[in-house]
């Protein structure tokens, strides 16, 4: 899923305080799992924003709803009926939904309330780690089930490079060495033939390299 | 065990203290509380296995954000007891009282009021 880490309650303050009706507008997809910008999310940093306003003597109107999703232009019309009830909105949604949201109601500020960090996984109570950079032509098949572009800090496809001591990175004695993943799982597996074979150069234009990316399913399109 | 525990305060009873949330803190203070406190069972006792350390997590949460409106984080604390032990909780009661006295009324009620007077 996607990513996202909260933002510090002082760099929202600092974004809407010219406003005075601020709706605050999560999302119920990967932001709510990843604890950044659900219900519960929207309702605390509501709270707390209404109780900065109050205590400066300058109360406003602040509202809380959260739709199913922000990616998708029905739940997004959901909120039109009542737009105007507002100055600006605080989009507790990833960067996808912020974007999303300012296309479709023009004349609204549409404030980003959380970070977006990248695609991973919860691989522990507070812990989210990355596993996959969107490159667009997945090596998963040949490297092991183990991402070498998301997990390998040089993007190696022909690993591991010197750097590698211990199974670890030589970027941070934290950072597991992708390459050793990878080696270990063709090894648990009984395909280390696989290593053997040499990578043919990675066509990167799948990647941001060719400019933003589109999908175009002309057999679901109706 | 008939004992003094202070009457400003009102006693909200949940299953576990796991149950206790940020949000319901923060909402305690929208509407005027001058301070929160949360009592557990003793660390390692949760029937629930981790409801009080979820509680204590969501505690410091709490303070922090509380810090950042101007509230002050100081005005939320959790304590840890086992329910046999009731002249500790009216010891922490007692605990409490006296620093939420000390700090004074919490600001977002100060403000509440001016405005009502104001109207």
């Amino acid at each position: 899923m996607i990513i996202a880490e909260k933002k510090p309650i002082e760099e929202i303050i600092d974004e809407v305080k010219d406003f005075h009706r601020i709706l605050i507008l999560g999302c119920n997809e990967c932001v709510t799992v990843c604890e950044a910008g659900g219900k519960k999310e929207v309702e605390v940093l509501a709270s707390a924003l209404r109780m900065y306003f109050i205590n400066q003597g300058d109360e406003k109107v602040i509202d809380e709803r959260t739709l199913e999703r922000q990616c998708d232009h029905e739940y997004l019309e959901e909120i039109r009926s009542n737009i105007d009830d507002y100055d600006a909105i605080v989009s507790l949604a990833c960067g996808v939904g912020v974007q999303f949201a300012a296309e479709k109601y023009l004349t609204m500020p549409l404030i980003p309330g959380v970070n977006t960090v990248c695609l991973g996984a919860n691989e522990d109570r507070g812990l989210w780690t990355e596993r996959c950079q969107a490159c667009g032509s997945c090596v998963l098949a040949r490297t092991g089930g183990i991402c070498p572009v998301s997990r390998c800090a040089k993007r190696v496809l022909n690993g591991p490079c010197g750097g590698s001591t211990n199974g670890k990175c030589e970027i941070s004695k934290d950072v597991d060495c992708a390459w050793q993943l990878i080696v270990d799982r063709l090894k648990a597996l009984g395909k280390m033939d696989d290593y053997e074979k040499v990578a043919p150069i990675k066509d990167w234009s799948t990647d941001r390299a060719g400019g933003p990316r589109t999908v175009t399913r002309e057999d679901v399109k109706i | 065990m008939r004992l003094k525990i202070p009457a400003n305060f009102r006693i909200i009873r949940v299953p576990c203290t796991g149950k206790v949330d940020v949000i319901h803190i923060l909402r305690a203070f929208e509407k005027g509380a001058d301070g929160v406190y949360v009592v557990g069972c003793m660390e390692g006792d949760c029937h629930y296995n981790e409801g009080n350390f979820r509680a204590r997590k969501r505690v410091e949460q709490a303070a922090k954000i509380l810090d950042k409106v101007g509230v002050g984080g100081e005005r939320v604390k959790m304590f840890n007891l086992s329910s046999g032990e009731g002249p500790l909780f009216a010891q922490y009661s007692i605990e409490m009282n006296n620093k939420i006295m000390e700090l004074g009324p919490s600001p977002i009620r100060l403000a509440k009021q001016d405005k009502k007077n104001a109207a």
